[in-house]
């Protein structure tokens, strides 16, 4: 290759990253909550089409993207709360409500999608958040299009990691997440509140998925399509693993990953390729396995709690 | 053997039966608020279902068509479940099966029947198995989360599938994308003609019923069971817990991987891309539905293949869609988890 149309290149694959990062960071930075309370949630996938359909429908009907942005937010949170009845008040198996919910996030969406929209001969695509250019320094020649020119549900992640970050590790609140999700025992012993810090992590972990899944639509593809998430909740959970539930790790890796889109995508596009368009589909999976048996050596233990109902 | 115990055992097999059908009526009302608020007709909805399930012998033994891949799935799923092995992946270890079975079925069309059908339903077994133990050698030798590495391993199985089906084992004609047909010799045979009820079924339901005296009157499956209940306390009495862990996902992943080579060998007799319409993931509630045990599965399979079966009539003649099904499913799932929790608290009392 030559030397410019290499760059180029790396430039288009690098600025398709963060983007393609992004619904998957949304969802495993909420998940880390959740996993370090010591609550599995399994559901993300379901929960994740839930959020997006909210926002589609909201967003479709009233015409404002940021309405469709609440209505996803307050998706993920009833999600949330009937995931967290479930799982913390009635102590059920979280593997089991998770599944449930993957089932009944599927179904219903799915169910709406056909029933209001997919034959309605509507118009279906939404105008999206625009990539809002920073100014003079999105004219950097290739870090101003890696960096510079994404739109705002995108950079909102530069907010959210941090923030996650210091709420984890830096408040007394992040601090009982933690303790809950090591020992919830000794943590009711010191008056922590186990249900309800339980109650909390889950669902800002909801709100988040929900948000995700809300980026696809509003601010990734313009419509909503039945099954529109592909396996990017699962992807989160393995995110959480390998980022070593930390907030900076989840980020590190949703970008490794969309790096793997990004790359797929450009590639498939690519005339002159001969690799099956099938492998290429593949590529993200895959290397997720990659990375998790990468991992065993500087492993990060999961919280002592965590699946365990208290 | 504890023979004795058998009633003990079947009265609670009767038990964990009860609660899904008793958790119909819940998830079937919740959809009907959901029907009734999208402007459907719920009684109208569900009449066609209820016809589409049970109108006649032919929509009868449809279910049980629609019922035998997940009885295959849901039996094997409830070894690996007994042995807290989460297995997600029963998908990927269908479509390994079917791919598999496919494969033998045509390029060994040759071989005589009686040497081709079994051949063909052994290979199935054994790709869902490797497929299966795949994802429990990554968990036993670098601590991979199963639960990623299994639905990992079914998105690339499908997409595996989908490109042997364009490409390398395209039908010779090459309009669609799909295999040839597989070797008559494979065909397994069916009963009840002019119905399309075949065997697969009926090994369907001898499976389950040999993986139930695995799990609970034999000394491995007392094994497997003591690791799902504490890998710890197992590994101090001595059990080799990884190896549990691979026994149980081969089991698990042959079990749909026969689940695979029976659709192919009994109802397609061709690989396409989508020949699974999400069997593994239903699988996995069958399960769940009946606390893990392949007795139950039996009775769990046929109810979600009737739900299945009706809600496809459902959409041709009441024009609702049919994606609403999987709602409804997970809702039952939610209602027995809702049973469970208030029996248990209404045995508390009793105590």
């Amino acid at each position: 290759m030559e030397l410019v149309p290499a760059i180029l290149f790396l430039q288009s694959i690098l600025a398709a990253t963060w983007r393609m990062a992004t619904p998957i960071l949304y969802a495993a930075v909420g998940e880390v909550f959740s996993e370090r309370a010591g609550v599995l949630n399994i559901g993300l996938e379901g929960i994740m089409l839930i959020g997006a359909f909210a926002a589609y429908s909201t967003a479709y009907e009233t015409g404002s993207l940021l309405l469709g942005l609440v209505a996803a937010i307050i998706s993920g949170l009833l999600s949330g709360l009937l995931f967290a009845v479930f799982t913390v008040t009635v102590k059920a198996n979280q593997i089991v409500v998770g599944a449930a919910f993957n089932m009944i996030g599927m179904g219903i969406t799915g169910f709406l999608y056909r029933a209001f929209y997919a034959e309605s001969g509507k118009i279906l695509s939404l105008k999206t958040f625009l990539p809002v250019d920073i100014p003079v320094l999105s004219s950097i020649p290739f870090f101003g299009e890696v960096f510079f020119r994404h739109n705002l549900m995108v950079y909102a992640t530069l907010i959210l990691v941090p923030l996650a970050s210091f709420i984890l590790y830096r408040t007394a609140f992040g601090l009982s997440i933690s303790a809950v999700g090591e020992h919830p025992k000794a943590a009711d012993t010191v008056g922590i509140n186990v249900l309800r810090t339980r109650y909390v992590s889950i669902l800002i972990g909801t709100s988040l998925a929900a948000i995700g899944g809300a980026f696809l639509v509003l601010a990734y593809a313009d419509q909503f399509v039945e099954g529109i998430v592909t396996g990017r909740g699962f992807i989160a959970l393995a995110v959480v693993v390998f980022g070593g539930w930390s907030p900076w790790g989840a980020m590190g890796t949703s970008l490794l990953f969309g790096v793997f889109y990004a790359l797929q995508l450009r590639i498939q596009a690519m005339p002159d390729v001969l690799i099956p368009y099938q492998f290429l589909q593949a590529l993200p999976y895959f290397a997720t396995l990659l990375v998790l048996v990468g991992l065993t050596k500087r492993r990060v233990r999961a919280p002592k709690a965590l699946g365990i109902p208290y | 053997m504890h023979w004795r115990n058998l009633g003990g055992r079947l009265k609670k097999t009767l038990r964990s039966i009860w609660m899904p059908f008793a958790a119909i009526p819940i998830a079937l009302l919740i959809g009907a608020v959901v029907l009734f608020l999208a402007g459907y007709d719920p009684l109208k909805a569900y009449a066609a279902m209820w016809q589409g399930a049970f109108k006649d012998t032919t929509a009868i033994t449809e279910v049980l068509i629609k019922a035998t891949p997940l009885i295959f799935i849901g039996a094997g799923l409830a070894v690996a479940f007994r042995c807290s092995i989460w297995n997600i992946g029963a998908e990927g270890q269908f479509y390994a099966g079917a791919v598999a079975a496919t494969a033998t079925g045509i390029y060994l069309g040759g071989l005589p029947s009686f040497v081709l059908m079994p051949l063909v339903l052994v290979m199935g077994i054994t790709g869902g198995a490797l497929w299966g133990m795949l994802a429990a050698f990554l968990k036993n030798r670098f601590g991979a989360n199963e639960v990623v590495t299994t639905i990992m391993l079914n998105y690339i199985a499908i997409y595996i599938t989908g490109y042997l089906v364009t490409g390398p084992m395209i039908e010779t004609k090459g309009l669609f994308p799909q295999t040839p047909r597989i070797s008559e010799n494979a065909w397994l045979p069916r009963f009840l003609l002019p119905t399309r009820l075949h065997i697969g079924f009926i090994i369907a339901v001898l499976l389950a019923l040999a993986l139930y005296i695995l799990l609970f009157k034999t000394s491995r499956g007392y094994t497997i069971r003591a690791v799902g209940t504490n890998a710890e306390a197992a590994r101090y009495a001595g059990i080799n817990v990884k190896s549990n862990i691979l026994l149980a996902m081969a089991i698990s992943g042959g079990a749909a991987g026969l689940g695979g080579a029976v659709e192919v060998s009994a109802i397609s007799y061709r690989l396409y891309q989508l020949i699974s319409p999400g069997y593994g993931f239903d699988g996995i509630a069958v399960s769940l539905l009946v606390g893990n045990n392949p007795l139950g599965v039996i009775f769990s399979g046929i109810l979600f293949g009737a739900l299945r079966s009706g809600s496809e009539v459902m959409q041709m003649s009441a024009k609702v869609p049919s994606v609403l099904v999987f709602m409804i499913q997970g809702l039952v799932v939610l209602s027995v988890v809702a049973f469970g929790v208030y029996r248990a608290v209404s045995m508390e009392r009793e105590e």
